[in-house]
């Protein structure tokens, strides 16, 4: 609350006002080789996403699109090269590449590898205390012993006797990602971003997680960032989806939209490529299975294709995406994408037989549903 | 890091070469006692009656020219040398800590301007410089060459420091501790430095035997207390009497043995430590695969953990892992 005035008190909220949001935020490194030959890395460029108080925001994207340096420029590791996060409308002042402490009291990150995230060298308890203590004060033992006790019952780790004095290595891979999670929580913070929270997990569990977050959302009203890399967590947990390409935005809108009606290439890639819910719960596996990452080389963020940077892989490509990037276009309901062949009156083309399912509710992915099948019209066109 | 303490008691060389240093620990701790209350012998007394008599039943390694038994000294040297030898590594191991802790965690400018300081050191032509300084400080006790040793020692363990705090500071747990607003020093000596209590265990040892090493040099080169009594002042005083031209061995080979004995367990405990910091040096030990064996039979909890370190930095995109499996 440090870098809010005063109306904005906790609890009354304006519905809708994002929490918090990076408005044209770039981001380059400078990486220097072994031979001392500067290249510029451009990891992000010109992101604009907002994550509202109460709602699951999906940053959908294959490794190395820039999703992890967006999460973490939200969560103040470093300054953006231009553009502006704001908490809560108030722009986050950056001192030194380092933000001031209060924003760590409103934006926690959680990390993918539960593995690394937890210092080996630490009981359960310490990890959650510590934020206790740094944040509200908490000093009596007991009332240290209760709020620790508390935290580790909202994420399921139950009986609390048996994890509160184990160490990482004692712990399997969910139950660590939820000391991580109830880490986090102990802050009591307004926005949670997880940096792919479920992809290092055991098939078997990533549910389980799932629903934990999104009954963070629903009983603290979290915003809450749910990057990954595939599609299919993302349409379970979330309420809008935002595709990023090669450290792009590309496509963002409500989930069942962007989903059921993909209107840019790369969008309608990655739904086709990942199974569908209708295929029932047998398939839970599959669920997770594909992912961005297997539709081929991303390409390389220090010497960007020029124009549109999806068009070396693009089945639509014309000779303007090649010269010229494509400006975000609004399509209505909340719906973005950037691409010309809305410019072009191209866009019928990106629609396809299946178009129009039904929106998925997360009860979908337990029965099994009429399936509508989807036609790869991709191969046609290429 | 726990395991690399575990692994470090396993071989045989660590093992053998610690318990040498133990060994003179004890006899710098209760040998003067010893000696003093048993037979009776002052290393200070002069004994004029027993003037550079050789090892006999009353003086078991014989006395030197001014009439002193060299086991009592060599015992009461074992202290001042040991003495010496250990606070200057601990002088020397905190100056690594303070140099190469801070550099490796915050990187940047930072870690230029420490680099620069302790590559200073490290190419500065020490010998000389404590030869000036010693100098100035003539006559002092052995806390003072203890303090010089220690203070021109420390830059080479700073930079091991500094490697292992980079490589440390970089993992997840310390940017996630920092998320949660925890301040630098907490980060520093909470979550960074406990993972390097092997290298620093490993360095204070190297420490006191560079220490110990380096008095000797030094009171060789005249540079020591002249009431002090440690093995560099009896090789000092046995050179200055020519004991060598007067077949007087008694009188410096003990000091010149303990010495080597120090030397060659360092040298031991050495091997080990690099060892584990360059695994492939290692022979492989039945110990070693057994425990891969065991491993690999295990659930694939230690595949995932090896994965951790994936994390890609240079352009803050952490690299895609495939599905981890939970033990
Ligand atoms: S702008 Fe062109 S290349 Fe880029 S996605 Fe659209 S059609 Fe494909």
């Amino acid at each position: 609350m440090t870098t809010t005035p005063a109306p904005s008190a906790p609890g009354t909220p304006a519905p809708d006002a994002p929490v918090l949001e990076a408005v044209d935020v770039t981001k380059h490194f400078t990486v220097r080789s072994a031979v001392g030959t500067r290249s510029v890395v451009r990891a992000v460029e010109g992101a604009t996403l907002s994550l509202p108080r109460g709602r699951v925001v999906a940053l959908v994207g294959e490794s190395g699109s820039g999703k992890t340096t967006l999460a973490r420029l939200l969560a103040g590791f470093y300054a953006p090269t231009s553009g502006e996060i704001r908490l809560e409308g108030v722009p986050v002042r950056q001192r030194r590449g380092r933000v001031e402490r209060g924003h760590h009291r409103d934006v926690q990150l959680v990390f993918q590898d539960p593995f690394g995230s937890l210092n080996p060298l630490h009981r359960v308890r310490h990890n959650i205390e510590r934020p206790l203590r740094l944040h509200h004060g908490v000093r009596g033992k007991a009332e240290l012993d209760r709020r620790v006790r508390e935290l580790l019952e909202r994420v399921a780790l139950t009986p609390v006797e048996q994890f509160v004095d184990k160490f990482p290595h004692e712990l399997s891979g969910g139950q660590r990602q939820r000391v991580v999670i109830a880490r986090a929580l102990a802050v009591e913070p307004k926005v949670l971003l997880g940096d792919e929270p479920i992809s290092m997990l055991d098939v078997s569990i990533r549910l389980e997680m799932l629903n934990l977050l999104d009954r963070l959302r629903t009983e603290d009203g979290l915003a809450l960032l749910y990057i990954t890399h595939d599609i299919a967590s993302a349409r379970y947990l979330c309420d809008d989806i935002v595709v990023m390409y090669a450290g792009e935005m590309v496509e963002g809108g409500p989930k069942e939209h962007v989903i059921a009606d993909p209107q840019h290439p790369y969008t309608r890639l990655l739904v086709e490529s990942s199974p569908d819910p209708g295929r029932g719960a047998r398939d839970r596996e599959a669920l997770f299975d594909a992912d961005a990452d297997s539709l081929g080389e991303p390409p390389s963020l220090i010497d960007p294709p020029a124009g549109c940077r999806f068009h070396p892989r693009c089945p639509f490509a014309m000779d303007v995406c090649r010269t010229q990037a494509p400006e975000r276009i609004n399509l209505g309901d909340g719906r973005w994408a950037r691409c010309w062949l809305h410019q072009e009156g191209r866009a019928g083309e990106l629609a396809r037989p299946g178009a129009g399912v039904e929106p998925v509710a997360p009860g979908a992915l337990a029965e099994p549903a009429a399936a509508p099948t989807a036609t790869r019209t991709t191969q046609e066109t290429q | 890091m726990s395991a690399v303490r575990r692994d470090l008691l396993r071989g045989w060389k660590v093992r053998a070469g610690l318990s040498v240093l133990a060994f003179f620990v004890l006899l710098a701790l209760f040998g003067p006692w010893l000696t003093a209350s048993v037979p009776g012998l002052d290393p200070r007394a002069n004994d004029l009656t027993a003037i550079g008599l050789p090892p006999s039943a009353e003086h078991w390694l014989g006395t030197t020219q001014f009439g002193q038994d060299v086991l009592a000294q060599t015992i009461e040297g074992t202290r001042g040398s040991l003495f010496v030898g250990f606070l200057s590594a601990v002088i020397g191991t905190a100056l690594a800590i303070l140099v190469g802790l801070p550099a490796g965690y915050f990187g940047g400018r930072t870690d230029s301007w420490l680099n620069f300081l302790s590559n200073l050191f490290i190419v500065m032509p020490v010998l000389p410089l404590i030869l000036i300084v010693a100098g100035y400080m003539q006559g002092t006790g052995l806390w003072v060459i203890a303090l010089i040793i220690g203070f021109f020692g420390w830059s080479g363990g700073a930079r091991t420091i500094r490697a292992q705090a980079m490589s440390v500071s970089n993992r997840d747990f310390v940017l996630a501790m920092r998320t949660l607003g925890e301040p630098h020093h907490r980060l520093l000596f909470h979550e960074v430095l406990p993972h390097l209590t092997g290298w620093i265990a490993a360095m204070f040892l190297q420490g006191v035997i560079g220490g110990v090493m380096a008095e000797a040099g030094l009171a060789f080169l005249g540079i020591s207390d002249s009431g002090a009594i440690s093995w560099g002042t009896m090789i000092q005083a046995a050179q200055q009497q020519s004991a060598v031209l007067r077949g007087m061995w008694w009188w410096f080979v003990p000091p010149g043995l303990c010495i080597a004995l120090v030397a060659t367990a360092a040298t031991l405990v050495n091997f080990g430590v690099d060892e584990l910091s360059n695994p492939k040096l290692r022979t492989v030990r039945r110990s070693v695969v057994r425990r891969t064996r065991d491993r690999a039979g295990s659930a694939g909890s230690a595949g995932s953990a090896d994965r951790a370190g994936s994390t890609d930095r240079a352009d803050g995109v952490v690299g895609q892992s495939p599905v981890g499996s939970d033990a």
